[in-house]
């Protein structure tokens, strides 16, 4: 417990405090009446408005499109699933540069639909809504869909012989136990559309604005720190009372759930409607997933014979390397992050599953979603002004990156590893315990051995966040070391189509990364899974 | 004394679950907690094992205090109500896991592994998995596991609560064996008359977190220390009586009682071996409500006249018809005057 707390002080709460007194702080007083002058404001109070509403109808949508998506991923089993499964994640790991570009690309000016039918949306909130729902959709299917494969299906089977319908068991047994997973995913969701900054900047133009897009506005274009600071306080706080509702709701449902092999529940789909909903789902997946990873590799093939891929490996003016070399710097910064993300959750996930876990112990649980809720450009920022100085000057060390990203990666390893880690039963643990097992080993020998399907995902999620992390490693990225999503976002900050193509270029190549890294950990998955 | 409980007390919220509970249970001594579900027999368990804190009085072990020792250095052994066996290890792991904890070699726990699966009757299991297992299979499993570490104590928690009542009684001669044989000292909780008077040197009857009765299986079924014993050994025929020299007077009529009962209002037990059938114009006139069959008698349920419902033990061929109206004498040698 204390080095989860001890990491969190110094690399999260420690620059947002420091971020928070460069702003409010003048000539060594407060001043907190900012506050109120900021929010007040006619086009900030917009700004909220639109940011609160689009958060919830993207939720919303998301769970409307997904939750389906996570039931056949969960109980059907046809051709080509491990593989799909594989392919829905890919959206999530993308930069959000790159997914507002894609969308852009389909639904945009000249884009996709345009060419085919004049259809743009690229200047309504739908096309904001949309690129939402393709970058979430994996957290629906993979938290919720998870925890659905291991519900043990004779559960509802006992129900419809008390007397339920289908739809009445599934209503009455299988929902309540997804309830956790589904809140948390909803939670995760809104995070993400709440604090939403890519995506927003691309598609929303000027008429659409989110908090993060303000404070990053604020902070790099207009200069002006203090209304940041008040932003990112008033994000702060809105974002701390979801998580308190969030962790309330989650303690009063918390439950011992049957966890079964998840190989074992699925089966192939039977009569219309199951094919149907089948069908549905693999359509919603290629129109709203795969058309736009398919358009963005379309473009990045533009020009003649790999024009643009060819051209990564040059030396280019705006870097100090080629840009080709952004990729190991990101693979490597990903697995140290990612190594870091693991340790650190996994100890605030197994102080957190303890059922005496005191008060103190479970505030701790939504603490650890602030990073998250955050906007990541402060996290990037206060690392910056706070990491520059003695005792802790970071600013020239590589550990930086990784650091930053493990803070974004380490609530995700926390939200998967928790519901599995409550779920493993506490006789269990006990049985294990009078066998002579000190604490930690029975962690080892029990918990670990039951979660390590949930730990892999967990590690699976950190190393996709911490390769397709922008906001915050836009800031702390030195120069001639720059990450896969920076080295996209300069390239698309310039004109021309050379740079747009390379772009898409470097953008399909991190595509693909991630889609090869998820896929071998797909089967790492399927091989240990066998065990039990 | 191997292990005694002093004052043990264990509260949730408001509720005394146990209740200033004292026990002993000496070495090579087999005892067992009878009680129904509710009774605090398993918190006693937990309490032994460090799993409970207690809320006042102290659980010694070797006559050492026991406050602080965590689950895992306490050296007891618990076999859990449904086994609770490691899903991800097969057979040979889970019997091996105590011995692991407590640093043997891999040679010593091969040879333990082995060992224990052939005392409990699974020779060659060790490579199953645990979910291949049928309930009584997964039983022996947990034993071996349970007493593969040599534990000083082997505690048991309902240990044959979920299977077939064949099996039950097949694995409790078994089991009484095994521990005579080992000289294991054992403390066992379980809701089964049966099972703790078969499994049992001593058996210790609980009500409310407190004991209610403490005796040799023959002592508690021969005299109940108080009415709730009697009905929880299954006994109905309980009555209020005021005894009077020789006799009592009871809903039933004059009763008669052992000639060392104590005088004055008392319950009365009746055992149904002591509720004799006669002819319908002797003694208590009763009709016959119900009659059940339970291999070696028949029940029958009589129906005096305004007064509690008798239960009669009757051979086979004796037994009357439902509706038959019968007289009632009883034998003073099965009555039981209960404090």
């Amino acid at each position: 417990m204390a080095l989860p707390v001890a990491f969190f002080a110094v690399f999260f709460a420690w620059p947002v405090a420091a971020i928070v007194a460069r702003g409010l702080r003048t000539d060594g007083r407060w001043h907190l009446g900012r506050i109120v002058d900021v929010v007040t404001q006619s086009d900030i109070r917009h700004v909220l408005w639109f940011t609160t509403w689009q958060a919830l109808a993207s939720t919303a949508l998301t769970l409307l499109i997904a939750l389906p998506g996570a039931y056949v991923f969960a109980r059907f089993d046809f051709p080509g699933r491990q593989v799909l499964r594989a392919v829905v994640t890919v959206p999530f790991v993308l930069p959000t540069v790159v997914v507002g570009t894609a969308f852009l690309a389909l639904v945009g000016r000249g884009g996709l639909l345009d060419e085919l039918w004049g259809v743009r949306l690229d200047t309504t909130v739908w096309a904001i809504l949309l690129a939402h729902v393709f970058f979430n959709y994996a957290v629906v299917v993979r938290t919720v869909g998870g925890l659905w494969g291991q519900l043990d299906p004779r559960q509802e089977e006992a129900a419809r012989m008390l007397g339920a319908s289908r739809l009445r068991a599934w209503r009455t047994v299988t929902l309540p136990a997804l309830g956790p997973a589904v809140a948390a995913a909803a939670l995760m969701v809104f995070l993400f559309t709440f604090t939403s900054f890519g995506v927003v900047q691309i598609l929303g133009g000027p008429t659409f604005s989110t908090l993060e897009v303000e404070i990053y506005r604020q902070t790099s274009e207009i200069f002006d720190l203090s209304t940041a600071a008040v932003l990112t306080i008033v994000q702060f706080v809105a974002v701390g009372a979801i998580l308190a509702v969030h962790a309330w709701t989650v303690r009063r449902r918390e439950s011992a759930l049957r966890l079964v092999d998840a190989g074992g529940t699925a089966r192939r789909p039977r009569g219309a409607g199951q094919w149907a909903l089948l069908a549905g789902v693999l359509a919603t997946v290629a129109v709203l997933l795969l058309l736009p990873l398919a358009v963005l590799v379309q473009r990045s093939l533009g020009g003649s014979d790999f024009g643009y891929y060819r051209a990564l490996t040059r030396d280019d003016d705006t870097f100090l390397v080629p840009p080709i070399e952004a990729i190991g710097n990101s693979l490597q910064y990903a697995l140290a992050a990612t190594a870091i993300a693991l340790v650190i959750g996994a100890l605030a996930a197994a102080a957190l599953a303890r059922r005496d876990a005191g008060r103190l112990v479970r505030g701790f649980d939504a603490l650890l979603m602030l990073p998250l809720g955050v906007s990541a450009v402060t996290v990037g920022f206060g690392f910056l002004i706070a990491l520059d100085r003695p005792p802790l000057d970071l600013r020239s060390s590589w550990i930086l990156v990784p650091l930053a990203q493990a803070l974004v990666g380490a609530p995700f390893v926390v939200r998967t590893m928790l519901p599995v880690l409550r779920a493993v039963d506490a006789r269990l643990r006990e049985a294990a315990a009078v066998l002579g097992a000190s604490p930690w080993r029975v962690w080892r020998e029990v918990d670990l051995p039951l979660v390590r399907r949930a730990l892999l995902v967990a590690a699976g999620f950190a190393f996709a966040v911490s390769l397709g992390e922008f906001g915050a490693t836009v800031f702390i990225a030195r120069p001639d070391n720059p990450t896969l999503p920076v080295a996209v976002a300069r390239l698309l900050g310039r004109p021309g189509d050379l740079n747009y193509g390379q772009a898409m270029a470097l953008s399909t190549i991190l595509m693909a990364v991630c889609a090869v890294a998820l896929l071998v950990l797909e089967r790492l998955r399927t091989d240990r899974s066998g065990e039990f | 004394m191997l292990l005694s409980l002093e004052d043990a007390t264990v509260r949730f919220g408001g509720r005394a679950v146990l209740d200033a509970v004292g026990l002993d249970v000496a070495e090579h001594e087999v005892v067992c907690v009878l009680g129904p579900s509710g009774s605090g027999k398993s918190t006693l368990l937990r309490v032994v094992a460090g799993l409970q804190e207690l809320g006042a009085g102290r659980v010694l072990l070797d006559g050492r205090e026991q406050s602080g020792v965590p689950a895992h250095r306490r050296g007891v052994g618990l076999m859990f109500q449904d086994h609770q066996l490691f899903p991800q290890r097969d057979v040979g792991g889970n019997v091996a896991f105590g011995l692991r904890m407590h640093g043997a070699s891999k040679a010593e726990q091969g040879a333990r592994v082995r060992e224990l699966l052939e005392l409990v009757g699974l020779p060659g299991a060790a490579g199953r998995a645990v979910a291949s297992l049928s309930g009584g299979e997964q039983q022996r499993v947990a034993l071996a596991r349970a007493l593969a570490p040599r534990p000083r104590l082997l505690m048991l928690d309902e240990p044959l609560g979920q299977l077939d009542r064949s099996l039950r009684e097949r694995l409790v001669v078994e089991l009484r064996e095994l521990f005579g044989r080992l000289g294991t000292t054992v403390l066992a909780v379980t809701h089964d008359q049966g099972e703790a008077f078969a499994l049992a040197d001593r058996v210790v009857v609980m009500r409310d977190g407190r004991i209610a009765q403490s005796g040799t299986p023959l002592e508690v079924w021969q005299r109940p220390a108080n009415e709730f014993v009697a009905r929880f050994l299954g006994f109905d025929n309980v009555v209020e009586g005021t005894v009077a020299g020789a006799a009592a007077d009871t809903p039933w009529g004059k009763v008669p009682v052992p000639e060392d009962a104590p005088q004055g209002t008392h319950a009365l037990l009746v055992r149904p071996a002591g509720v004799r059938l006669v002819p319908a114009d002797e003694g208590l006139r009763c009709t016959v409500a119900a009659r059940t069959f339970k291999g070696t008698h028949v029940a029958v349920h009589l129906q005096p006249p305004k007064a509690p419902r008798l239960e009669a033990a009757c051979a086979l061929r004796e037994a009357p018809e439902v509706g038959d109206t019968v007289g009632v004498e009883f034998d003073a040698a099965e009555i039981v005057v209960l404090n």
